[in-house]
């Protein structure tokens, strides 16, 4: 690991990042418009016996999981790129680790998961008039936190595909059940026990736990702290597993 | 000028998937000089330059380069690799795909203007890569390799699409690094780019047919052209398998 080298391999994709206006502009804006939508879908819809409009929950809970998705996607579609290009091949060839390269898709990535994260909490708090008993701060760092996996699943992933176009189909196979079992839909505690079983190896569920603790309680709470320790454990883990696809020698 | 050469394969065997891609090939590439790899398509050529650069699986044999061997963490600052399709970050602009190699080679601002200017980009340096002609593109790629000072420069079909002034200026431009002691591995399947080495290797179906300087295949097959030298040799070669086969 080299800080030069890395350094230069995070500005290097952000570079690239910047040079894509539409895609930067996507990152930054979808995730807000796609609250506002949600937004205006349950404007009418009465409030629980709890006070809480429908609306409250869902969005704290969109919060974490649109910029997974978004970042799952780009990411995993930029590295396939990088794959399929050659250039791959031939940064394996220079003194730049495996290391230095992954964190720099991570760590570039991750800024642009920031921008996007803060920019739809600010919509939703601000405009849309999301409340959270506990602190925007906390969610915040979950959407980050939650970003930086999609971008570790995504890395892993693009190891499995051999084309751009397989790349997106992992979407429905990775991001999909976890969305349906995440505890959004259905309460976790209502699913089967075999599907709480799946659900509970899932990460996005605890991120979502997390999110809903955040969203009902003023303080920190041990559940939540587990749950963002199990998030980050996924992410490193998906990272380790992504570098072990890295191979210098090919057949 | 050293002795030992900058590149020893020894019976290099390697497999890609079900075909023998390199059958017990043994050269040397002298240092400090232009090696030819020589061969029709598909002939093995790419398979043992990425070997030389330590890529490719290899099945058996040995690969040593500039004394250790290929693939090893301290030859990766001193070998340089140009694949054959330009690999090139076409959203980034030329000077920026320069400066991020030079900054994996550890190599500073001012060599990145001057390996621009060296293959004759300069005027094209704030462009992003995607608005150049493919020609221009292969350049980019090798100022990419260029820019870390390589003992070793290993470039796979250079000079395949060039127009004939480009392809000169590429030539003189490797006679120029092989002048300052830069060994130069270049492959090709036009015969008549072989005049430009002083060393040839030639490769067929993944087996060695000759290694051997431009002046000594003529001489060894009595024809001009080289196009016709090197039909020649392997003419006389699989007549040479076939009256083994009928033994």
């Amino acid at each position: 690991m080299s800080t030069v080298i890395y350094a230069a391999t995070t500005t290097r994709i952000l570079r690239q990042l910047r040079a894509d206006h539409r895609t930067v502009a996507m990152i930054v804006f979808v995730p807000s418009l796609l609250m506002a939508l949600l937004y205006f879908m349950y404007r009418d819809t009465p409030p629980g016996f709890d006070g809480r409009t429908l609306f409250d929950s869902i969005a704290i809970t969109m919060l974490g999981i649109l910029p997974f998705v978004v970042m799952f996607l780009v990411t995993s579609i930029a590295m396939q790129r990088e794959r399929t290009s050659g250039t791959l091949e031939r940064l394996l060839t220079t003194p730049l680790t495996k290391f230095d390269l992954l964190a720099g898709y991570g760590s570039a990535f991750s800024v642009a998961a920031i921008v996007q994260a803060g920019i739809a909490c600010a919509v939703s708090f601000w405009l849309l008039g999301v409340t959270s008993a506990g602190p925007v701060a906390w969610v915040l760092v979950v959407a980050v936190l939650v970003a930086v996996l999609g971008v570790s699943l995504g890395l892993l992933c693009s190891a499995f595909a051999r084309t751009e176009f397989q790349a997106v189909q992992f979407m429905p196979v990775i991001v999909i059940p976890q969305f349906l079992l995440c505890g959004l839909l259905v309460a976790r505690d209502d699913l089967p026990d075999w599907l709480r079983w799946i659900s509970n190896v899932l990460p996005l569920s605890y991120a979502v736990e997390a999110l809903q603790e955040i969203s009902t309680h003023p303080g920190t709470t041990a559940v939540m702290v587990r749950d963002l320790l199990v998030v980050a454990a996924f992410a490193v883990a998906a990272l380790a597993l992504g570098a072990a696809t890295l191979r210098r020698r090919t057949p | 000028m050293s002795s030992t050469p900058a590149v020893d394969v020894s019976s290099l065997h390697v497999h890609r998937g079900l075909h023998k891609a390199l059958d017990d090939v043994s050269l040397q590439v002298p240092a400090g000089s232009i090696t030819g790899l020589l061969g029709p398509s598909g002939c093995g050529k790419t398979t043992l330059m990425r070997s030389v650069v330590g890529t490719q699986i290899i099945e058996s044999g040995t690969v040593t380069v500039l004394g250790e061997p290929a693939g090893s963490r301290g030859l990766r600052r001193r070998v340089g690799y140009v694949t054959q399709a330009p690999s090139v970050y076409t959203d980034l602009t030329v000077t920026e795909n320069v400066a991020y190699y030079a900054a994996l080679y550890g190599r500073d601002r001012a060599a990145v203007a001057d390996t621009i200017a060296a293959v004759g980009l300069a005027g094209h340096a704030g462009n992003t890569a995607d608005a150049l002609s493919g020609g221009q593109l292969g350049r980019v790629s090798l100022a990419c390799s260029l820019v870390g000072d390589p003992e070793l420069l290993v470039l796979d079909e250079p000079t395949v699409g060039l127009d004939p002034v480009l392809r000169a200026e590429l030539w003189e431009h490797f006679r120029a690094l092989a002048a300052r002691g830069v060994t130069l591995l270049v492959s090709s399947h036009v015969m008549d780019e072989a005049d430009h080495c002083d060393a040839l290797v030639l490769l067929r179906d993944g087996r060695l047919v000759a290694q051997l300087t431009p002046r000594e295949l003529r001489d060894r097959t009595g024809e001009e052209r080289l196009e016709d030298a090197f039909l020649h040799l392997i003419r006389g070669d699989a007549a040479g398998t076939e009256t083994e086969e009928t033994r």
